[in-house]
């Protein structure tokens, strides 16, 4: 049989087929015998020479928390999803598809080492401990993150596409300044989040040199998701992603982004390697931005339904529960368990959120400047009394 | 008490600051090895390692960008961005996360980086070497920004940048680098950094000023005093937040008011200046408040820079204009 041409778009209104849809894809390259695997679409639990010592410890009970995370991290994304439908969020970023590739790297971290996302990264920031509603006042729009950034070693999200890269490096080359590199017990590492179209900026080219320059303790975490809001893939890059670290002469690795159990087992080497001095590493996470960009952007406008289907066979939450219910017989009770437990978590989002309390206009003026600033101080006096000059017999207006 | 170059008082400044606390470091092209083009960090890197006098690769947005993750990590870096002209790769990281982390975080993350920035003209450099960007980061919420005009200034004010916890873009005068001053060791002698200061007192007219057109404005005051005027000249030295309280007092006693500057006029540090003092002194003022100042243009051709630079005879010329309305 002769093999499937993929699609030319030499005419923008002229459609692919199904056949050609599939074919295309695979011309981008999923990997193949690069490309980390160690849970299939299926569920099936394949052996990998270099790998598997980074999952040994992950038995049946370590599998069953991996799924729950996945399956409680969706459920807030969805709910994130909702109250922007709702009216109580001005926008949500979803994470929908991405729930593998940021568990299984998060998971992968110690307390002590440091993560910087850019803004999607609702499922690493559920590994660092950090409640979902923790996450909402950005999109509500009552603060600018909320965390506690220095505790969980979880940074701010960085919206500039790409900052965060730098950002990352200098704060990695203070972890070697500070001789925390080298053992890999109490050795320390950073990891930093980005994403396919994040890798044209040159913040992102430029942390790279300079995490190479330094030997800086950096796992460069690249979810490539296929699609920087509305631009493909191959408008980035004309490599895969992953082998772009060799230019800059550090390890790069193709990661199945679907399979948690390789984000995890790969993350995990990734930070060892970091830890001892053989930093940095680049992972790029292969997956697939299952929704929109956010919820002001509508995917249908540019992409094909038959793409998404194709990658919904790929999910990454379904091949685990295959996994546990097949090969280990986990019954049904378990799932039904999460299920209800996610449902009390999508609860819980959705009445803290609404009850969030409008910020006084004061908060506008905290916290620009450690020391005072007469010039934005006598901007809050002013402005206050203004406010307050509207309080009539009625009450604040 | 000791005579020192304003370079020289930098250098004494960045060591003494690195000696207190071990947390400083610097950052920038050439700044180790070479002492950094203007020699402002000659020795610091023998005398303090590669780890806290850093080479770094020559990549601008990586210099801020990088202080800011080493700053979030407790170090206080100070970044050296060889030329004003060169500092724009990095203005991204400058604005986005620089200026705004203490604020995105409420007070959790602050961010101590200093960033100095040789700047003005009169050397008689290629494009990109000569200019006037102070008022692109006045602008921006979250920087404090100031300039030294002579080597006490430089040398105390630079140590009090760095203790601070708010990220401070520190303007020095490339053209004044080698002029000599008095530098008092006294540490009671220095004034706040957010403060700005009469340099010689007057009564006939207020000129307000910064950086390198401090000596200008001085040297004009010194020809007009032979001409019966007696200027008043005071040295703004914080541009944000700026400290108008001196210049509106002076303001009041004289009644007019000329504000100079290198940088082009347009949404500039003088226009605000200019804006605020005519607010809070309407009533004390003789004449509107004029302004001295480079010209709305790129910085032009060296061979010009005469003509585009505020000098002795442009500012007695706005002196004259304001005596006479």
């Amino acid at each position: 049989m002769e093999e499937p041409q993929a699609w030319v778009p030499t005419d923008p209104r002229s459609r692919p087929t199904h056949t050609q849809v599939v074919a295309g894809l695979k011309g981008v390259d999923e990997g193949g015998p690069e490309l980390v695997q160690l849970l299939t679409p299926e569920g099936e639990r394949v052996p990998d020479e270099r790998f598997d010592r980074f999952a040994g410890d992950i038995g049946l009970d370590e599998i069953k928390s991996l799924y729950r995370d996945l399956v409680l991290v969706r459920r807030a994304d969805r709910e994130g999803n909702a109250l922007q439908r709702q009216g109580e969020l001005g926008i949500w970023v979803p994470l929908l598809g991405q729930e593998a590739a940021q568990v299984g790297s998060g998971r992968a971290l110690r307390p002590d080492d440091m993560c910087f996302p850019s803004y999607r990264e609702h499922g690493v920031a559920w590994t660092r401990g950090i409640d979902p509603t923790e996450l909402l006042g950005i999109f509500r729009g009552t603060d600018h993150g909320g965390w506690d950034f220095t505790g969980r070693r979880f940074h701010p999200y960085t919206i500039v596409i790409g900052n965060q890269c730098l950002n990352a490096a200098g704060y990695a080359m203070g972890q070697r300044f500070e001789s925390k590199v080298g053992d890999p017990e109490t050795g320390e590492a950073t990891i930093c989040y980005f994403g396919d179209g994040a890798t044209s900026q040159g913040d992102v080219h430029e942390g790279f040199v300079w995490a190479a320059a330094y030997d800086a303790p950096l796992v460069f975490f690249c979810q490539n998701n296929q699609w920087a809001i509305s631009v493909p893939l191959s408008k980035q890059t004309r490599v895969p992603l992953y082998q772009r670290a060799r230019g800059y002469g550090f390890p790069g690795i193709r990661v199945d982004g679907n399979d948690v159990l390789a984000c995890l087992a790969v993350t995990r080497w990734a930070l060892e390697e970091c830890r001892t001095g053989n930093g940095p590493v680049l992972i790029e996470a292969f997956t697939y931005r299952m929704d929109s960009h956010t919820t002001s952007d509508d995917a249908t406008r540019y992409r094909l339904a038959d793409e998404v289907e194709l990658w919904k066979l790929k999910d990454p939450i379904e091949r685990v529960r295959v996994h546990l219910a097949r090969r280990h017989g986990v019954e049904q009770e378990f799932f039904d368990a999460i299920d209800a437990e996610a449902n009390e978590l999508g609860d819980r989002i959705r009445s803290f959120c609404r009850a969030m309390p409008q910020p006084g206009p004061e908060r506008m003026f905290s916290e620009v400047y450690a020391a005072s600033s007469p010039q934005v101080d006598g901007q809050r006096d002013e402005y206050l009394d203004y406010h307050a000059s509207f309080e009539t017999s009625e009450g604040r207006r | 008490m000791s005579t020192t170059t304003l370079a020289k008082a930098l250098n004494d400044g960045l060591r003494a600051a690195m000696e207190r606390d071990p947390k400083v470091l610097i950052m920038g092209e050439d700044v180790g090895r070479l002492g950094g083009v203007f020699r402002i960090t000659d020795g610091l890197q023998k005398d303090f390692g590669e780890e806290r006098v850093l080479d770094t690769p020559l990549s601008e947005s990586g210099i801020i960008g990088a202080a800011v993750g080493l700053a979030v990590r407790g170090f206080r870096p100070v970044c050296e961005i060889q030329f004003d002209g060169f500092v724009f790769p990095g203005y991204d990281q400058i604005v986005s996360q620089l200026a705004k982390l203490r604020y995105r975080t409420q007070g959790r993350v602050p961010v101590p980086v200093v960033v100095r920035i040789p700047f003005g003209g009169g050397i008689g450099a290629v494009e990109h070497h000569s200019e006037s960007p102070e008022s692109l980061f006045a602008h921006v919420a979250g920087l404090k920004v100031v300039a030294c005009s002579n080597p006490a200034d430089a040398y105390w004010m630079i140590q009090q940048a760095i203790a601070g916890d708010d990220p401070v873009i520190f303007f020095e005068p490339k053209r004044r680098y080698w002029e000599k001053g008095e530098v008092d060791p006294d540490v009671t002698a220095a004034p706040p950094l957010h403060s700005s200061r009469v340099v010689r007192p007057g009564s006939t007219l207020t000129l307000a000023t910064y950086g390198p057109m401090v000596k200008t404005c001085l040297d004009a005051a010194t020809a007009a005093a032979e001409d019966g005027q007696d200027l008043e000249v005071i040295d703004l030295r914080t541009l944000s937040p700026l400290d108008l309280g001196p210049v509106a007092d002076s303001v009041r006693r004289t009644g007019r008011l000329v504000v100079v500057s290198e940088a082009p006029s347009e949404s500039s540090i003088t226009s605000e200046v200019a804006a605020r003092i005519g607010q809070e002194c309407f009533f004390s003022l003789e004449a509107p408040v004029l302004r001295v100042t480079g010209f709305d243009t790129p910085y032009p051709p060296s061979r010009l820079e005469d003509d585009y630079l505020p000098d002795l005879d442009r500012v007695l010329d706005a002196v004259d204009r304001s005596l006479a309305w």
